[in-house]
């Protein structure tokens, strides 16, 4: 239990970061941190006391993997969202430095020549 | 065609790579390349309307394992309006995008968007979405950038930011799910849902789908990225986003969910009603006192979205006659068939205009219609297309949604509908007098028509907001009524589970 409420800190704490901070790093940096709760949470979902790989070793019955072996689904979920988070976390830095070739700052605050 | 369904996603993803590749050695087959692709991309998805519903599994694993793509009323009129509207603005760009350098790389991200959006619209499998999703959105991050300048990057950064706390949400709502069902695969969420019945963790993950999928869809409170985005992309990359992108990863997204997964449900579709609604309102009210073109399109886009998103909230209301809850959502799909076609129309005039002229301000334009005739005309007719006029197929999607709310009971959003489609109008009739009708400028006294390339896909646009409208009861009532059948018919979704 208490470590749902970890991922949940964790994901909150990113939200702040993401909202609070003016510095364009600092809010990739959050952006990272929520990424990086949801996996914490998803890893688990797949998670239980005494879980074993899911994997039928040679001597092994497959009732133990029935009984032990931990969900396989998530953790391969958490690959593909991790892969994606990178791909994401990319382009944002390469913008970030265009972003800081244009405007000489890092500061989101003088970055506002757009206004909605 | 069954068997030749994940090509929808495969082609594009293909043709990507193989065009960055095989342009290193020659420049010029670019064009052909990525047009090959739209081409026999569009031309799929035609003949996907006479296709029965089916559903496809990758590499033969049965359903509740393997990953399920799903084809029905819904999907097959969403690839139409994603592969159509893709061909057409890619053949305005080969002439338009030559103001930019890199044709290439831009190609190779307009058909990675093309392929994550026809991925979001087939698949039956909730992470397959959300991957689909992730591709269509960062390629659409790249390409708001792909002028580098000052604004577009800054539009860029913040499309970005809040489009990674967008999928950020709609993971963690799909990680709920999962934990709660032990499944990712749509028709099989569908059987399991309801045996769990309602309960807190499944109100939080619904907010979390209406607001991931609402943020991509721009509904009003998290509205704020479009306005910069879509004007500061080039003008085929606004059209595809405003016409199409915030249609299938956000509206695409949230109705089949909602209806197909979810089930009716009177607290989603009051949210649904009133996100709708506040978009339309609010959307109006800021695109009226713009002067930058492209701008007042964007906030006119949030405000028709507002009428998609009414549309659906009260489809999904129980307490109303089930017919009244069909005509609503009808007119929702309805209206996003026509907008999808008017908006790129316009974005597309847009781009038209700024490649002659050199503005995006509608105020410096003026008499552009004795220099500029087929841009002008087109321009007309989808302007008189959005803001509701007879023939045009605005008018009756309109129409449709504000019968419905007044029948329901529901007079004060029939009113405020009402009332922003008067207000749609006289921000349009002050867009004509500016830009096409007045007083044409000295220095553009010598401007000439767009090339050929570009006035093609505005005829065709214009032609079709003009059939759609005239010939409404004839062909494309038979496919929307199919879509709502689609979303409305959940034993037919579960069915696809093949058991």
């Amino acid at each position: 239990m208490i470590l749902y409420f970890l991922a949940l800190v964790l994901f909150v704490m990113g939200l702040y970061c993401l909202v609070a901070k003016k510095n364009i790093i600092k809010k990739i940096i959050g952006i990272v941190i929520t990424e990086y709760s949801i996996n914490l949470f998803l890893v688990l979902v797949g998670w239980r006391k005494g879980g074993i790989a899911p994997i039928l070793l040679k001597g092994m019955q497959k009732s133990e993997i029935v009984e032990k072996g931990v969900d396989p689904l998530p953790q391969a979920l958490v690959l593909t969202s991790i892969v994606i988070g990178l791909g994401v976390l990319a382009l944002m830095v390469s913008i970030c430095l265009r972003l800081y070739e244009k405007y000489k700052t890092f500061d989101m605050s003088e970055i506002n020549r757009l206004r909605g | 065609m069954q068997a030749y369904f994940p090509l929808f996603t495969a082609i594009p993803l293909a043709m990507a790579f193989i065009n960055l590749l095989v342009t290193k050695v020659n420049k010029k087959v670019t064009d052909f390349l990525a047009f090959l692709a739209m081409a026999s991309l569009a031309s799929m998805a035609v003949m996907m309307l006479f296709e029965s519903p089916f559903s496809y599994q990758v590499g033969g694993w049965a359903p509740p394992i393997g990953i399920l793509l799903v084809s029905d009323g819904l999907s097959s009129v969403m690839l139409v309006i994603i592969n159509v509207i893709g061909l057409l603005s890619m053949i305005y760009s080969t002439k338009y995008m030559t103001t930019y350098t890199a044709k290439p790389k831009f190609y190779t991200l307009f058909l990675l968007m093309i392929a994550g959006m026809n991925g979001v619209v087939i698949t039956g499998d909730m992470f397959n979405l959300y991957v689909f999703l992730e591709i269509a959105s960062i390629a659409s991050y790249a390409l708001v950038g792909f002028g580098c300048e000052k604004d577009e990057l800054e539009a860029s950064f913040k499309y970005l930011i809040l489009g990674g706390v967008a999928s950020t949400a709609v993971l963690f709502g799909i990680a709920f799910l999962y934990s709660m069902t032990g499944t990712l695969n749509m028709p099989d969420l569908a059987v399991k849902i309801p045996e769990i019945g309602h309960n807190h963790a499944m109100g939080f993950v619904m907010a979390l789908f209406i607001m991931g999928f609402g943020l991509k869809a721009s509904s009003v409170p998290f509205h704020a990225w479009l306005p910069d985005a879509h004007p500061s992309a080039p003008a085929p990359i606004s059209a595809m986003l405003s016409g199409v992108l915030i249609k299938a990863l956000g509206i695409y997204a949230i109705a089949r969910i909602m209806f197909n997964i979810f089930g009716s449900d009177t607290m989603v579709s009051s949210i649904l009603m009133f996100l709708g609604a506040l978009s339309m309102l609010v959307g109006v009210f800021l695109a009226v006192g713009q002067h930058d073109f492209k701008r007042m399109l964007a906030y006119h886009s949030i405000s028709q979205m507002g009428y998609v998103m009414m549309g659906l909230g009260l489809g999904l209301n129980p307490n109303v006659p089930p017919a009244l809850a069909a005509l609503a959502l009808f007119g929702g799909l309805f209206h996003m068939v026509n907008h999808a076609v008017f908006k790129s129309c316009l974005f597309l005039c847009a781009g038209a205009f700024e490649y002659r002229t050199g503005t995006k301000d509608k105020t410096e334009m003026g008499g552009l219609i004795r220099r500029m005739p087929f841009t002008s005309a087109t321009c007309s007719i989808a302007s008189l297309s959005i803001s509701g006029v007879p023939p045009f197929n605005g008018f009756w999607s309109k129409l449709i949604i504000i019968v419905a709310f007044m029948k329901a009971g529901y007079t004060v959003y029939g009113i405020l509908a009402i009332l922003v489609a008067f207000m749609t109008m006289i921000s349009f009739i002050r867009l004509q007098m500016n830009v096409i009708f007045g007083k044409l400028p000295e220095k553009f006294a010598k401007i000439k028509e767009v090339p050929f390339a570009m006035v093609l896909p505005l005829v065709i646009l214009a032609t079709l907001c003009l059939a759609i409208g005239v010939f409404y009861p004839l062909v494309d009532q038979n496919l929307i009524e199919a879509a709502k059948d689609a979303l409305l018919d959940k034993a037919q979704y579960i069915s696809f589970l093949g058991r």
